[in-house]
């Protein structure tokens, strides 16, 4: 069943823009990415949009859909009714480059902030041994696909600006929480704290565990729930808990 | 919520407004009834907060033997009701003289505040810090939970610590419920129902917290060196899935059960025996 759905497409660039209205041909089985092609084949064949797999595993493809952040891949035509106009904006958190495709490099920043793994000293290459249950918190956040609609729709630099420089966002926060929980990151002897770091440095505090990145992951990651609250109770431990802190003193467990 | 002002101070462009995002003026465009969960937040709040206020400064008709009301227990103050063997330890003397419920309802007034679910939910509801997802908040500035007073949300695993007693104090009451009026075992009215059915909400409400999820094993960095404590991390984690909807049934069952104990104390119902 085919019919002519209507659409509002924002079109600009970082000086300016506005939505336009297009009238479309829409299929049954058809996502929101497929009526951008069809745009871009019909009426609008300059307009600027950034996809890759059409499958809902490259991360390319976010947008802004009737105001929500979701993977234009990934949203079905069917959700919507026939009447209903779909509106389709760029992530309104990081700046525009073109029509629907935005600069990300926000992201990038943030990710080299994060320090990397840092490999055990007394294990070479191929000698890493993990049992499942120790690794399968982290698996969660591999998942990832790095999409960045978490880092569009958190509202700690969505609706301030100026929160940019001193918060990493969800995902990286995540990848702190993935690090701190791996059974094999040696961070610790080398002097990096993970856990006080991700507050002193990486803005943990300014998360409210409002939910949205939960809400919005394509990947189905709970982020707030598994990363970001565990990392808030880590952090916690470090520097809120006298009692974890006299613990540690007493008995110095290296690992636990 | 839906009521708030669409529209920032102008000359301040901001947040979504920033110059280089994409100029569309509009706070949101979202389409659905985004505003009514943080609308029916608010409503149930509110009237759970008139609600424990009024009875907490009431100061009567809380305990109808053998039930006790659970905003007066444990009972601290030697104004309190005669309750036979009930847990009422009376360690404020006479010059306390207002409710004795003040004394203790701080320690689930602070467990509830501090709960990670209840801040979502009166940040997005109360605050509007964000009203909604994708909805642009009010706010100029945001800090978060950097800095006092909300720093302090950080202290919740101690109400949790404290939370624990207090279930267990309120499953002791429950126990008692078990005697008749007049104290002898082996009975059974409506009211120990309402205590059975409020102490195991508060008990799934309590264990499923976040910081107890910690405690029991989440803080661990290796799982498989810790079977035991490894098997409670996932138990906890099964029950925290649910600590949203824990968390409101279990606030409208503390309240059904005190409202229950009122009705009884103050005549207005009879409760009805089951042997
Ligand atoms: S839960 Fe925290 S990180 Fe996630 S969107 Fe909300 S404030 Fe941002
Ligand atoms: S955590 Fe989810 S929302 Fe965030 S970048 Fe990864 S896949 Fe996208
Ligand atoms: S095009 Fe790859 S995720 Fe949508
Ligand atoms: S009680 Fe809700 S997180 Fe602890």
């Amino acid at each position: 069943m085919s019919y002519r759905g209507r659409f509002k497409i924002w079109r600009g660039d970082a000086k300016g823009g506005a939505l336009q209205e297009f009238v479309v041909e829409v299929n049954e089985g058809e996502v929101v990415l497929d009526i951008i092609h069809r745009l871009q084949a019909t009426q609008a064949p300059d307009l600027a949009v950034r996809w890759n797999c059409k499958a809902g595993k490259c991360g390319s493809c976010s947008a802004e859909i009737n105001g929500r952040p979701r993977l234009m891949c990934m949203t079905r035509m069917s959700v919507f009714d026939e009447s209903e106009t779909v509106t389709v904006t760029p992530m309104r958190t990081f700046p525009v480059v073109r029509d629907l495709v935005t600069d990300v490099s926000f992201n990038y920043t943030k990710a080299r902030e994060i320090p990397s793994f840092v490999p055990p000293p007394q294990l070479g290459p191929g000698e890493y041994r993990m049992q499942q249950e120790d690794v399968g918190r982290s698996q969660e956040f591999r998942k990832c696909i790095e999409c960045f609609l978490c880092q569009n729709v958190c509202h700690v630099v969505r609706d301030h600006e100026e929160n940019k420089t001193a918060f990493a966002g969800p995902r990286f926060l995540m990848r702190i929480a993935e690090l701190d929980m791996h059974p094999l990151d040696a961070a610790e002897e080398t002097g990096l704290d993970r856990k006080s770091t991700a507050q002193d440095e990486h803005g943990l505090g300014y998360c409210n565990i409002t939910k949205c990145c939960t809400e919005v992951c394509p990947e189905h990651i709970k982020i707030t729930d598994n990363a970001l609250i565990p990392l808030k109770e880590r952090a916690a431990d470090r520097k809120y808990d006298p009692l974890v802190w006299l613990g540690s003193m007493i008995r110095r467990r290296r690992t636990d | 919520m839906g009521t708030l002002d669409t529209t920032q101070t102008p000359g301040t462009a901001t947040g979504v407004r920033t110059p280089g995002r994409a100029s569309i003026p509009d706070r949101h465009l979202r389409t659905d009834r985004w505003w009514l969960a943080p609308a029916v937040t608010v409503a149930v709040l509110t009237a759970f907060v008139i609600y424990s206020t009024w009875r907490a400064f009431a100061n009567s008709d809380y305990y109808a033997a053998p039930y006790v009301s659970p905003f007066y227990s444990p009972c601290l103050a030697t104004n309190c009701v005669p309750m036979p063997a009930g847990a009422d330890v009376q360690v404020f003397g006479p010059w306390w003289g207002i409710s004795p419920a003040l004394l203790v309802l701080i320690f689930p007034l602070g467990f509830r505040l501090t709960c990670y679910y209840y801040r979502k939910a009166y940040y997005r509801g109360f605050w509007a810090a964000p009203p909604a997802c994708a909805v642009a908040e009010p706010h100029p500035k945001y800090s978060g939970e950097t800095r006092f007073p909300l720093i302090l949300q950080n202290i919740h695993r101690y109400f949790f610590y404290f939370a624990v007693i207090f279930a267990v104090i309120l499953s002791y009451d429950a126990a008692l419920g078990f005697r008749n009026a007049a104290g002898q075992w082996g009975h059974m009215g409506l009211g120990t129902l309402v205590l059975l059915g409020n102490i195991a909400l508060i008990w799934l409400y309590t264990l499923s917290c976040h910081s107890c999820r910690h405690v029991v094993g989440g803080r661990l960095k290796n799982f498989s060196r810790h079977p035991v404590r490894y098997r409670m991390w996932t138990w906890v984690g099964k029950l925290n899935e649910r600590h949203m909807a824990l968390a409101w049934a279990s606030l409208v069952s503390v309240a059904l059960a005190d409202f229950y104990v009122y009705l009884v104390a103050s005549g207005t119902f009879h409760d009805p025996h089951l042997f």
